[in-house]
């Protein structure tokens, strides 16, 4: 896990995600799925650029059922993107870093 | 931003088939360049569990874990590796160009295309709005959210057959469904399948619709002999009806098939370009194993050093 994302569980969902300032990626995840660990490095360096402006959160799938089932969550990866605690976006699949930068700004780009 | 020094090669690609190239061009001191992609780095391998046929691994290897093996035996030797896509190439000329995802230009006096290959679609009207939402092509990923719900697998060959009996473990019931009326796997995939309890089939049968809003709740099956058709409920609907090659960075370039695959000069893996070399799923639809995939990978570095030695 990277110094600039953040954990979100079933628990804390409410305080880390739903309640943060500003937008929030939550990128849905688990150990056993080959392409959610193919893009943790992007997610981790898109938290790193977009620090003080865009929450990454990582939410691992296998130990939050309440949270992936409220989102009808059915597979992995899965990015979340919310803003005042209301989801704005899902993107499904491993996408390329230039794709998520363009999601990102579009979200940045209305507030 | 471009490097200003021409590599001797560059593999685009980092399955099977890349990596194996990069350790043997590595080896032989070219310095080859990888561009491995932005998130298909490892390639088809990433998406599987065990890999029980890989020689000279009696106890199986996880695809994950013998793909980063790969990555270390190249690096080991001398390979650079830069997680970015190639989004645009020119490769007619003495000295090619790659561009990448991240903007950044390379060339080179080969490449090595290890392209690889994409899942096949069903090509159904609802398929892409429930993908994601029921209709899943990676089992390993997504079963684990079909825990007690039914699911179809659709497809007859190894990796429908490895696909299912994966999802044993989670849903309530899977269905095989497939067009023939057995598989196409082989025959130790198709015996394990028979003699499983869990594993019911849905022989002579197409999927022709996918039923849900905002979930799959089914799918409209049809019998390829009698032309009947019958509702079948599930909750997932994992396709795995074979690949297709990813040449579209390459086409209009490099001779390809009728079917999108790149041709090679007899047993080479020499393509009509000189100094460009095809290895791997993008080259071969027949065979399509990581095995034979390493194996045209080896081909391919040994062509671009031998086509190095000449220049």
């Amino acid at each position: 896990m990277s110094q600039h994302t953040v954990t979100a569980t079933d628990d804390n969902f409410q305080d880390v995600v739903l309640d943060a300032e500003g937008p929030v990626v939550v990128d849905v995840w688990a150990d056993w799925c080959g392409p959610c660990l193919q893009i943790a490095p992007i997610i981790n360096e898109l938290a790193r650029e977009y620090a003080g402006r865009v929450t990454f959160a990582k939410l691992d799938a296998d130990a939050n059922a309440r949270t992936t089932a409220r989102y009808g969550i059915t597979a992995i990866p899965t990015l979340l993107v919310l803003r005042d605690g209301e989801l704005q976006e899902t993107i499904h699949g491993a996408r390329p870093k230039r794709e998520l930068v363009d999601r990102v700004e579009a979200i940045l780009a209305v507030g | 931003m471009s490097t200003p020094t021409t590599h001797d090669l560059i593999i685009i690609g980092s399955g099977p088939s890349g990596y194996t190239a990069a350790v043997y061009a590595a080896r032989a001191g070219l310095a080859p360049l990888v561009l491995a992609g932005s998130v298909t780095a490892g390639g088809a391998l990433m998406n599987t569990t065990e890999v029980e046929n890989f020689p000279g691994f009696p106890d199986g290897i996880m695809g994950p874990e013998l793909m980063e093996n790969l990555q270390k035996q190249a690096e080991k030797f001398g390979a650079t590796i830069e997680w970015d896509d190639a989004v645009a190439v020119d490769l007619t000329g003495d000295v090619k160009t790659v561009e990448t995802g991240s903007g950044e230009t390379f060339t080179a006096r080969a490449v090595i295309l290890a392209l690889g290959s994409a899942y096949r679609e069903l090509g159904l009207e609802n398929e892409k709005r429930l993908s994601g939402r029921g209709v899943s092509w990676c089992a390993t990923c997504d079963g684990f959210f079909f825990r007690d719900k039914p699911i179809a697998v659709v497809g007859g060959g190894d990796s429908a057959v490895e696909e299912a009996t994966f999802l044993t473990r989670f849903g309530s019931s899977v269905t095989m469904v497939h067009r023939r009326d057995a598989l196409r796997a082989s025959k130790i995939m198709a015996d394990r399948a028979a003699g499983d309890p869990k594993l019911d089939f849905a022989w002579n049968s197409e999927v022709v619709d996918i039923r849900g809003e905002d979930q799959v709740t089914g799918v409209l099956l049809r019998d390829t002999v009698t032309g009947e058709t019958r509702e079948l409920d599930v909750s997932g609907l994992f396709v795995a009806i074979g690949h297709e090659p990813r040449t579209e960075l390459v086409r209009g370039q490099v001779d390809l098939d009728e079917n999108g695959y790149i041709l090679v000069e007899g047993r080479s893996t020499r393509t009509n370009l000189p100094g460009v070399f095809a290895a791997g799923d993008v080259v071969d639809h027949v065979y399509r194993q990581a095995i034979t995939a390493a194996g045209s990978g080896c081909s391919a570095a040994l062509d671009a050093q031998a086509f190095l030695a000449e220049l």
